[in-house]
This record gives C-alpha cells, sequence and structure tokens, in this order.
C-alpha cells in the first residue's frame, strides 16, 4: 500500500495528512476529516450525494482520489455557514421551502445549488434543473428545492448591500 | 466498493508520463478527469498496478488557436471548453456536443482528452470529433505522432493509443467561409445526460441558393465505433436538405449501421433511431445556418 | 361529510411551519448511521453468490484470513448454528432463512460468507481471496414457469414454489359476470423495482459483555425489529438497545435490514467490538434484498352498456425472489381497497406468491397499493376504450359519491369518507382540461403522439396487522399500536418521546404541532426525541402511511392527559370546578374573572415542587404517556377473509399531459396535476413534499425503473448506471391541488399521506401513455413504460419501407 503526504484546505482550515492512494476524497473527508455532512450513496459518480467544491467547482468527490487533492481548496457543505450558529441564506431557504426530507442528499444539493447561484442570481428554472440534474433526490420529487433555488435568488438580489462571496445570511 | 491497492504517480511531464507507463508493462492506467476510470475501479472491474495522474502537467492544460484550427490539450476540462470563445464561435459543434456530456459536476473534472481516450461508441465528444475531421496528437517513448480521428476509434472502449502512450492534444479543423454554416447535435438517452443510446453530430454548409455544399456526420451508438457513413453524407451534398433527400440519407445510414442489443436498446432500435437522428440532425443544422449559424 | 376549511378550526396544525428536522440536515449536521464512529469498530464485507442456484460445496478462507488486518470470516453454517431463521409471516416452516446462505445458495447476490477486517478497503480484498466451491443447479427465473410441477423448487424442503395461495370471492362474482352486459380481460405486468434510497442499509452492533447488552444503530424503518433481531439472535429482549435517533436517509418501506443486524450482532457478540455493516451500493442493489413487487396481473372486468362496473376479478402472481421477506403479505394490504374507489359490488381476488432464484422483496411504500391500482386503472380505461367512452366519464359513474360513507366494500373494509368527485373535479379544473384537450388534439394534428391520463386511486392509510392473521391465521396479532410520552418539565420546557425511527416524514414536527396545539404553546418550544427500545413506549414504526393518525393521536392523548392535569390543578388551587376556567396558551383563569389566572410557570411549579397544592391522589410533575390500539382495528378476519384493512382512505387523482416520440419512444411528462385529499393536513408542507417525492418514485416505477435479470438470473441492472432513478429533468413540475374531507376516526380528521403520489402515479402515465398510443391502435399494459419497450411497439405501425415520416415540427 502506497501512503502518500497531502495538504489539503478544506473549509478554510489547512489539513495535513497521510493517505493511501486509493481512499477516495469522500472517504478522506469523511473517515479521516470527521466531516461528515458529504455523503456517499452510490461510490461510482452517479447520485451527487458527495458533491464538493474544488476549488470553486462542483465536483463528484466519490471520483477524485485523495492524494489527487494535494494542495486544493475544497468546500463541504460544512462550509457554507457563516458561523456555527447561523445558515446561509441558501440553507435558510431550503429550510422554508422544505426542499429535503430525509437529508441525505442535501448537502449534495446545496452545493451544486450554491455554485449555480455564485454564476447567476436569475436563474430560469430550466437552468436550476440543470444545475443539479446529476444530484439524485428520492424523498422530493425535486419541486421544494426548486422553489428553495428561486427563493434563495430572490434573496440575494435583493441583500441591500454588497454581495459577499459565500452569499452568507446577515 | 473500494478500488483494490494501487501505486500512484503524478508526473511533471508527458515523457516521465510514459516512461512510467512503459515501466508498468501494460499494468498501468493515466487517469486525467477519472468520470469513467474510477467507477470501474470502484467496481473492481479496472485493477491497474499503477495510475498515472495527468492532471497536473503543463504540456496539458490549455486552448490555442491557429487560423484553421482549434486545439485543445488533453487535460482541458470539459465544462471550460463548453465556456470557452474560441470553441464555441469557431468549433460551434463542439460546444453542442459538449451541453450533452454528463452533469456539471462530470463536466467539471472530465477532460476531452480522457473521454476521447476512453471511446465509448456513443460519447458524445467523440461523435462530433469524428464528424469535424480531428486530428489526435499522441507521445510515446517512440516520439510524437499525429492520428486521424477516422483512423483512432478501433472498438468499444478500444483506441488506436499503444499502451505506453498518452494523448496529448487534440486538434479540431475549423471551417473557412464564405457560406453559411449550421451545427446540429441530436442524441437519445433514457434520461437526460446519461450515456446516449444513440448520438448524431451534423456540420454543414450552404450556399447563397441553399444548397448544401459541404456536410460532415458523426453517428455513435449505432456499432462498435462512431461512423460518419459517408455514402449518406454524399447524398445530401448538393441537395436542398428537403424531406426526400432526409428520408433517403436515413435510409442509407439504417443500412450502414451494424449496431449491437444490449439491456437499454436492442439492435434494430438503435438502426431506427440512427435514421432518424441523421434526419432531425441534418434538419436542426440546416435551420441553424439558415439562422446565421456560426 | 362538508369539508371544511381547515386551517380555520386550528391554530398550528395545518399551518405552514418550518419542519424542525430540516435545521440539521440543511447545516449538514444530520446524524446517519455511517456517521457514527466507535472505537475499535471492524468492517463488514460480504461474499455473494455468483450462481442463481447453487449447492454450496466448501468455503475456504485460509487466504482470506492471513490477509493483515483481517479479523474473521463467518460462513453461513456457522450463523445458523448460532441464531434463529429470520421470521416470516406466513406458516412455512420449510422456508428457512439466515443472513449468510445455509448450504445452498439461492440468488446471484446472496451473502454466503461475511469477512470482518479492520478496513473496509480490505475486508474487500479479503473477501475476493474467500474460495468458495459451488454445485451450479438449473435456476428458476420465471415466476409462471416456477408454478410448473418440475419446475427446480427454491426450496425442497417446501415441496413447491408457492409460497402463498387463495382465492377470495366476495360477493355473487360468477353470476355477476354472467348476468353483466359485456366483459374484457387482459393481463398487466408491473416489473420489479423498488424504492432505492439514496443511502443504503447500514448497522452498527456493539456488543458490552459487561453489561450483556447489544447496542445497535441502524437505518432502520421497521415494525418489531428489536425483537426480532433479539429472537434471531436468542437474547431476551431487555438485551437488545436499538438507538431509534440515528437519522435514516430514505427507506419508503424497504429498510428493514433484519438479515444484516442478525449479521453484525452475532459478530460483535463473537468478537467482543462494535461491529459495522454499511451496504456499498453493488451489495444493496443485489444482495440487500429489498426489492419491490415483481407482478404479473390477470384481470377480468365486468360492465354494462352504460358504463357501470359490476364485477372484477384479479389474480396477482408475485415473484418474491427466493426467500419470503415482506412479500406475500404485500399481496394482501390491497385486500382493502380492491376495488379502488369505485361501487364494484362482487369482486374475486387471487393473490399467489411464488418463489424463484432472485433477490428478495421487501415492503415497498404502498404495500401493494400502487401495482393493484395500476391494474384497477388500467381496466377502467380499457372498458372506456371498448365502450367508446369518455375515461372520465366513466369513472363519474363508478366513482363512490360523498354521500355514501362510510362504505363497505366485498372485502369487508370500509372506507371512512371522502369525496371523490370534488377532487376530480378540481384536479381537472387545476389542469384546465378543456385546454388540455385543445393542446393534445393541436399536438396530434402537428403528427405528434400526445395523451392526457387520468387516474382515481385511493391511499389506505393508519396501517394495521389484519393482513398477518389473513395469510396465516396461526397468527393472531391484531394489535397495531402506537404511543407517545410527553413531559412538561420543571422549566415548563415540553418534551415528547416517539418509539421509533424517522426517515424524512417530519415525526418530530408532526409530534410537536399537535402537541403544540392542544397545550396552546408554540411548536417550536417543543422538542421531540426517539427513544430507543429499551425506554421506547410499544409502537409499530413508519408503515402504512400510519404515523400522522397513530403518532399524531399518541401525541394527542398524552397531551390531553397533561392538559386535564393542568386544569385539575387550576381547579384545586382556585376553588372552581373545571367548567368554570377557561385555558389559554397554558395558563388557566376564571372564566368569570381572568384576573383570578394561574400562569403555566406558576401551574409547573405546583406540579412539580408544591406538593401541598396539588389536588389529592395527583402524581407529582408533568408526564402522561397515551398508548392506543388502530381505530377499527382489533378484529381477526372472517373465515372468507372480509377484513377491515386500514381505518383511512386518503383520496388522489392525477391529471397528466404526456408526449411521446415517434421513433424513440421516450415519454415527456409535459403537464402534472394532482387532486390530493388526506383529510387534515398537520404540517401541508410536509404532506406536500411526500406527495411530490412519490410522484417521482411512482414515474421511476412507470417510465424508468427494473430489476432486471437475464437467462443466467444475473442482475443486469444492478447500479445507477442501469437502474435509472429519474432526476430533476425526469420529473416535470408538479401542480398539488388540495381537498379535505376529514376521517371521523381520527385526532384531527388527518389521515395518512406518507404513500401520496406513488398510489396513482404509474396508473395514470399509463393513462396517458395509452391515450397517446390510442389512435395507432397500440396498447401496452407493462411497466415500465421503457423508451425501447414504446419505441418497439411503435416500429410495429411503420410502413414496409421502415421509412420514418419527419414531422413539419422536425423539419
Amino acid at each position: 500500500m502506497s501512503l502518500h503526504e497531502i495538504t489539503v484546505t478544506v473549509n478554510g482550515r489547512e489539513h495535513r495528512a497521510q493517505v493511501p492512494a486509493r481512499l477516495t476524497l469522500v472517504d478522506f473527508l469523511r473517515d479521516t476529516l470527521r466531516l461528515t455532512g458529504t455523503h456517499a450513496g452510490c461510490e461510482h459518480g452517479v447520485c451527487g450525494a458527495c458533491s464538493i467544491l474544488l476549488d470553486g467547482r462542483p465536483m463528484r468527490s466519490c471520483l477524485i482520489f485523495a492524494v489527487q487533492a494535494e494542495g486544493s481548496a475544497i468546500t463541504t457543505v460544512e462550509g457554507l455557514a457563516p458561523g456555527p450558529e447561523g445558515l446561509s441564506i441558501l440553507q435558510d431557504s431550503f429550510w422554508e421551502m422544505h426542499a429535503l426530507q430525509c437529508g441525505f442528499c442535501t448537502p449534495g444539493m446545496l452545493i451544486a445549488a450554491h455554485a449555480l447561484l455564485q454564476e447567476t442570481l436569475s436563474p430560469s428554472e430550466e437552468q436550476i434543473r440543470e444545475a443539479i440534474g446529476g444530484n439524485l433526490c428520492r424523498c422530493t420529487g425535486y419541486k421544494q428545492i426548486v422553489d428553495a433555488v428561486e427563493l434563495a435568488a430572490e434573496r440575494l438580489r435583493g441583500a441591500n448591500r454588497p454581495e459577499s462571496e459565500d452569499g452568507h445570511a446577515g | 466498493m473500494k478500488a483494490v491497492d494501487f501505486d500512484y504517480a503524478r508526473p511533471g511531464s508527458v515523457g516521465d508520463a510514459c516512461r512510467l507507463l512503459a515501466e508498468a508493462a501494460g499494468d498501468g492506467k493515466i487517469i486525467a478527469g477519472g468520470q469513467t476510470l474510477v467507477p470501474l475501479l470502484a467496481m473492481r472491474l479496472a485493477r491497474p498496478a499503477l495510475l498515472v495522474d495527468v492532471n497536473r502537467i503543463p504540456e496539458l492544460q490549455g486552448i490555442e488557436e491557429s487560423s484553421d484550427a482549434v486545439i485543445l490539450r488533453a487535460c482541458t476540462r470539459q465544462a471550460v471548453a463548453l465556456a470557452d470563445r474560441a470553441v464555441r464561435q469557431r468549433v460551434p459543434l463542439l460546444a453542442k456536443a459538449l451541453g450533452f456530456v454528463g452533469h456539471v459536476q462530470t463536466r467539471n473534472r472530465g477532460t476531452i482528452g480522457g473521454s476521447l481516450a476512453n471511446a465509448d461508441p456513443s460519447a458524445e465528444i467523440g461523435v462530433a470529433a469524428l464528424a469535424l475531421g480531428a486530428e489526435i496528437e499522441a507521445r510515446s517513448a517512440a516520439g510524437d505522432r499525429r492520428i486521424a480521428i477516422a483512423d483512432f476509434f478501433i472498438g468499444p472502449m478500444m483506441t488506436a493509443l499503444e499502451a505506453a502512450e498518452c494523448l496529448t492534444s487534440v486538434r479540431f479543423p475549423v471551417w473557412p467561409g464564405p457560406g453559411r454554416i449550421g451545427t446540429g447535435f441530436q442524441e437519445v438517452s433514457a434520461r437526460r445526460s446519461d450515456f446516449a443510446v444513440a448520438a448524431v453530430a451534423v456540420q454543414l454548409q450552404l450556399d447563397g441558393d441553399g444548397v448544401c455544399r459541404r456536410i460532415a456526420l458523426g453517428i455513435g451508438g449505432a456499432g462498435a465505433r462512431p461512423l460518419s457513413v459517408e455514402a449518406a453524407a454524399a447524398r445530401l451534398r448538393g441537395s436542398r436538405l428537403a424531406a426526400p433527400d432526409l428520408a433517403a440519407a436515413a435510409r442509407i445510414v439504417r443500412d450502414a449501421v451494424e449496431p449491437d442489443s444490449d439491456l437499454h436498446a436492442s439492435a434494430d432500435y438503435r438502426r431506427r433511431l440512427a435514421g432518424a437522428l441523421v434526419e432531425r440532425a441534418v434538419a436542426e443544422a440546416a435551420a441553424d445556418a439558415l439562422a446565421g449559424g456560426a | 361529510m362538508q369539508a371544511e376549511p381547515p386551517a380555520q378550526g386550528f391554530r398550528y396544525i395545518a399551518r405552514k411551519r418550518r419542519p424542525k428536522e430540516d435545521r440539521r440536515f440543511v447545516a449538514g449536521s444530520g446524524r446517519y448511521v455511517a456517521d457514527i464512529a466507535l472505537p475499535g469498530m471492524v468492517h463488514v464485507a460480504l461474499v455473494a453468490s455468483p450462481y442463481p442456484r447453487a449447492r454450496i460445496i466448501a468455503i475456504d478462507a485460509a487466504a482470506a484470513l492471513a490477509l493483515p488486518g483481517v479479523k474473521a470470516v463467518l460462513t453461513g453454517d456457522e450463523l445458523a448454528r448460532a441464531t434463529d431463521p429470520l421470521y416470516s409471516g406466513l406458516d412455512i416452516p420449510q422456508v428457512r432463512r439466515y443472513p449468510l446462505a445455509v448450504g445452498m445458495a439461492r440468488y446471484v447476490g446472496e451473502w454466503v460468507a461475511a469477512v470482518v477486517a479492520e478496513t473496509r478497503p480490505v475486508a474487500e480484498d479479503a473477501a475476493e481471496l474467500v474460495q468458495v466451491e459451488y454445485e451450479p443447479l438449473p435456476h428458476i427465473g420465471d415466476p409462471e414457469a416456477a408454478l410448473a410441477p418440475d419446475a427446480p423448487l427454491v426450496h425442497p424442503d417446501h415441496g413447491s414454489n408457492v409460497l402463498y395461495r387463495r382465492k377470495f370471492v366476495w360477493g355473487p362474482v360468477e353470476e355477476d359476470f354472467a348476468a353483466a352486459a359485456d366483459r374484457l380481460s387482459f393481463r398487466a405486468r408491473w416489473h420489479r423495482n423498488s424504492t432505492v434510497p439514496v443511502e443504503t442499509f447500514g448497522v452498527i452492533a456493539n456488543w458490552n459483555a459487561a453489561t450483556q447488552l447489544l447496542e445497535v444503530w441502524a437505518s432502520i424503518q421497521m415494525p418489531k425489529f428489536p425483537d426480532q433481531l433479539a429472537r434471531a439472535l436468542r437474547l431476551p429482549g431487555n438485551a437488545v438497545r436499538v438507538h431509534f435517533d440515528v437519522d435514516v436517509g430514505g427507506s419508503y418501506g424497504v429498510k428493514r435490514g433484519i438479515k444484516h443486524s442478525v449479521l453484525v450482532g452475532f459478530l460483535s457478540r463473537q468478537l467482543g467490538c462494535p461491529v459495522r455493516l454499511i451496504e456499498d451500493r453493488l451489495e444493496n442493489m443485489r444482495g440487500g434484498d429489498a426489492h419491490g413487487p415483481d407482478r404479473i396481473f390477470d384481470v377480468a372486468i365486468a360492465f354494462d352498456k352504460t358504463g357501470v362496473i359490476r364485477s372484477l376479478r384479479i389474480r396477482a402472481l408475485d415473484d418474491v425472489g427466493a426467500y419470503a421477506g415482506r412479500a406475500p403479505l404485500q399481496l394482501g394490504k390491497p385486500v382493502g381497497a380492491i376495488v379502488g374507489p369505485y361501487r364494484i359490488k362482487s369482486v374475486e381476488y387471487e393473490p399467489i406468491s411464488v418463489t424463484t432464484n432472485k433477490t428478495v422483496q421487501e415492503a415497498v411504500r404502498g404495500f401493494g397499493q400502487s401495482p393493484t391500482n395500476f391494474a384497477i386503472e388500467t381496466a377502467m380505461d380499457l372498458v372506456a376504450r371498448r365502450l367508446g367512452m369518455d375515461r372520465i366519464e366513466l369513472r363519474r359513474r363508478n366513482l363512490l359519491r360523498h354521500d355514501e360513507f362510510p362504505y363497505t366494500i366485498p372485502s369487508g373494509s370500509t372506507y371512512d369518507s371522502g369525496d371523490y368527485h370534488t377532487v376530480l373535479d378540481k384536479a381537472l379544473a387545476a389542469a384546465d382540461h378543456g385546454e388540455l384537450l385543445k393542446r393534445r388534439d393541436a399536438a396530434r394534428a402537428a403528427g405528434k403522439l400526445a395523451g392526457i391520463g387520468v387516474a382515481c386511486c385511493l391511499e389506505p392509510s393508519g396501517g394495521n396487522s389484519a393482513f398477518e392473521p389473513l395469510f396465516n391465521p396461526k397468527n393472531e396479532t391484531t394489535t397495531w399500536m402506537e404511543s407517545c410520552q410527553v413531559k412538561i418539565d420543571l422549566n415548563g420546557a415540553i418534551l415528547a418521546a416517539m418509539g421509533t425511527s424517522s426517515s424524512g416524514q417530519g415525526h418530530e414536527t408532526l409530534t410537536a404541532t399537535v402537541i403544540g396545539e392542544i397545550l396552546e404553546r408554540d411548536p417550536d418550544t417543543i422538542r421531540v426525541v426517539h427513544s430507543d427500545s429499551l425506554t421506547a413506549l410499544p409502537s409499530n414504526s413508519p408503515v402504512g402511511s400510519r404515523m400522522a393518525i397513530m403518532l399524531g393521536g399518541a401525541a394527542a392523548g398524552a397531551a390531553r392527559k397533561l392538559k386535564a392535569t393542568l386544569v385539575a390543578i387550576a381547579a384545586h388551587n382556585l376553588g372552581l370546578p373545571a367548567e368554570q376556567l377557561v385555558y389559554r396558551d397554558g395558563s388557566i383563569a376564571a372564566a368569570t374573572e381572568p384576573s383570578r389566572v394561574l400562569s403555566w410557570e406558576q401551574l409547573v411549579e405546583i406540579a412539580h415542587r408544591k406538593f401541598h397544592k396539588l389536588p389529592p391522589g395527583t402524581e407529582p410533575g408533568l408526564q402522561a404517556i397515551h398508548v392506543w390500539e388502530v381505530p377499527t382495528g382489533g378484529a381477526l378476519p372472517t373465515p372468507d377473509g372480509r377484513v377491515q384493512m386500514y381505518p383511512c382512505y386518503a383520496f388522489e387523482t392525477h391529471v397528466v399531459y404526456a408526449e411521446i416520440d415517434r421513433i424513440s419512444g421516450r415519454v415527456e411528462l409535459k403537464k402534472y396535476v394532482v387532486g390530493h385529499d388526506c383529510g387534515v393536513m398537520i404540517n401541508p408542507d410536509i404532506v406536500h413534499g411526500m406527495t411530490y417525492g412519490g410522484i417521482a418514485h411512482g414515474i421511476g416505477a412507470a417510465l424508468y425503473e427494473r430489476f432486471a435479470y437475464d437467462a443466467n438470473g444475473q442482475l443486469v441492472s444492478g447500479s445507477f448506471m442501469d437502474y435509472l432513478i429519474p432526476s430533476s429533468h425526469e420529473v416535470p413540475d408538479i401542480e398539488i391541488v388540495d381537498h379535505c374531507t376529514p376521517s371521523p376516526l381520527t385526532t384531527f380528521g388527518q389521515k395518512g399521506s406518507g404513500e401520496a403520489g406513488y398510489l396513482g402515479a404509474p396508473a395514470a402515465i399509463a393513462s396517458a401513455v395509452n391515450d397517446a398510443l390510442a389512435p395507432l391502435g397500440l396498447h401496452t399494459a407493462t411497466l415500465p413504460m421503457s423508451m425501447m419497450q414504446l419505441g418497439a411497439l411503435l416500429a410495429t405501425k411503420d410502413d414496409v419501407t421502415g421509412e420514418t415520416p419527419v414531422t413539419e415540427a422536425e423539419r
């Protein structure tokens, strides 16, 4: 078994670890760093529950080996909130619109939606469905998720202050 | 679904990558975007002893333009290519095809070179590359070589690349004017963004009278590798692409392809689809050309 | 019964409220079983049979055990010596089921050995090194062939492949068929699919030798789980503690994981450390034993020229896979709604449960009602087609009228309340049916295949055990209860405890809302916890769309008892009888003198601290429990199999507009409206959410999802690449229009709704597809209506040259 030393920044914090080559990024985040918000639903790149941001772009962490993430900046669902007590506008909108039930796909959905809202604050329904098209949900039928993203976009558009990078709720 | 253990190397140059592959003597595998390889590793269907990570090799990054081509280096992310101005303006068929590839997450990581080297017979990038007459550049210990796309795909998941050879770039020729250029891309998949059961890429050029002067086809999912069915293109060249012309081309395509059957589609089904999608893609490209195209 | 706008009567119930569970999930702070790490925990991977039927000759684990990090390899023989077979609801003692195959592998993917190692990757490495010697045998894969006398027997000791078979005849079926003006028959096929949650099943067991207690954390949704687990492990019930506060990532019926749990429970006792099994997706799809109904319906229906349905015959052959699981009983629940929402006076129902060499079924959302609704609605559409009658008009004629409730159907179940015609009208209006017809006809004129689907379906809710004694007279189970404990602490905060897990249904919110309604306290201040199995009051888990009714009723009952205690304390301290007191927001005042008041805080103080001020005989503190039996439950079936299956009946009407690609057969759902009546909705967002999700499930079953087996008994759709779950692109925007016909049987008039949408969507989509195919004279009654199935069907209508017409729209 080959071990490799990696340094990755996760949610703004630097981590150094020795990882086996075959350890996936999702398993590294969950088991090594104990950031269990990111979930593994299929381990073959279809369900999207493992979605994270790598250098700002949404990707499937089950399809990346931890060793490949050396030097990268990763954001997980735990990094979306402004602090331990608060929620981002997007997270709060998910709550308001009940855009989840069992919560298992939710972190991946939030990452995908967050990435969309970084690109546009006026997404069409089609754009929203495209953004979450790679995230499977078995509970919601997607409707309340779409509604939540629309609400978040509206709130972010109307926020009466310069937009912070990650659109945190004030 | 944990992969069998492997050694991992992240060389800084293509030369080093080739050397590592040669040393692995067939038991090494390049990992680029990993969107197709890692699931195979997770399912233990692929069990290489060595993974050679090419993602950070500088020679494999970037998009360049020349007067008559757009060149994408192998590790260009699909999302980057999709958004690239040169690609969108000068190789619109590729941009169109990329819109059908996977999902946001997979396009952010998957690469142009990786998709072509994987050689899934219905993969959109391969189908578009075939239609566009792309050229593959590859390097091994023996040096550099160019492979015409028509010679590149050998069979399902099989290319002309040698075991210790690395795809370095793809050259997409740009069609010169005058004449209105239009593109069409049609695919059928069970769910949106699934692998295509059948996919057709078309680029054509109309003259001032609306006659088709130039046309290229790429058909995927209807055989062991993407096909161009020159006879169908020939039938359409010089025509006005009216309904009877499209129907005739569809007939030629149906007769030419030799699809397989599997869980998702029977041979007959793929054959019918291939014909119908050619008609639809040509119609789309013609409308695109008339509307101003690229 | 007139429907009233529910929100007017309630303060918290039926109003918008943010579900309290959502708070932790949006923060990524859910606690699922795979998130739990215990010191010294080891991991299990499975060795699975590659054959559908084979004798197990020998298992050689030497190479596996030699791998560093491997702790143990367990075989089926060893496990079967130390545990009892898993419980089956039928009287079939010769069909024995253990977590690991014993002597014979009965399906591809069946678990033959378990490997335990320090990490999961090493366990998988070792699993590959276990050498199993098999003797492959001929297998049986077709359920009809399984009935033949010479078919290979999945369980030779049982003597046949039939686990259960009975013909129920309720009413004069033969006479009604003979007397009817016309009749038709058809076959409908519901291919195998399941709910397939995004989280697989997982379980951790930790045997504590010092306390002689087995701790269990699992992604579980199962009645009697702790009891069955204890029994199989030969432990007393109070030696097993199942933690119900584990968040479950979706289940919709299937997460029963009893074999996984017995396996790790045994291993933990043997190894003396925590043992964890998290199914990977391949294990889950093939060997997790969570498949769903796999049915062939042979239906005959008798009717008059005016479209009045006279009688119905349904034969349902269900391929349960290699062991009983819960599937046979899943043929029983539909007895409770066997005629759908229609006035059909006689009905014959013949359920047949047959084993084949396939993965085992588990209970799936609706417990068999969705396939049955599909069969019934297909029948209605075919009758309409035969008579040249409008499908909606046919339904109007046969739907029970709102003044006919309560209505007892031939199988003995009484429908509590409903107003089907109004819901139908509302759905049609919301869908703008007239415009939809124009849209469809315009699409057809442009050469497209377009169709409108309508389905009227029941959602029996409330769950009870009636199918158990119905299918196994030796099992006289008639108790189906739920409980809740409510406490008010010294500081005046309210705490409720529920005795089961949740998998996204919002039970905490449900419970808090109900208690808040009764005690007139803000539900957001009420905390609801999940007890563990040692401290829990009796529960039967969230199955059968029962929790709004049963947990709601239990919480209400406990809250009412507390309210009565508070009133008694106030009466005693204010020196007034209860009738002269007014309870408001938790404080109690004299009706005629509002200034004479005891606040919530004061009442709580008295109850907890001031014994001298308590009415004599009152227990100190403020706590109440309520345990109650399901309404209309408690009775055994009659000899001819009549039974009150479930207490409450919710109703849904789906209106769908679809277009089909002429060549590919791909179905696009372009408009989707559902009229839904589940009585009072305790939390509308939660109910709507489950309805949208249920429809998405139904779309999957109707168009995309299938566990397909090849001629060699191999599961060929065993990953997410081939088992196609609908994404945001496949599920259209859905409009729900609500109606409320309260149930007379429940505390607030609520009916269950966890299965909403799923029970009617496949029928409605099939109706739309067949309407689209009708102008071509084509029809399909096989689900899923995959692209390829419809493409092949449409190809039969191509002309001889195979030329495909290019429409104006495509040019």
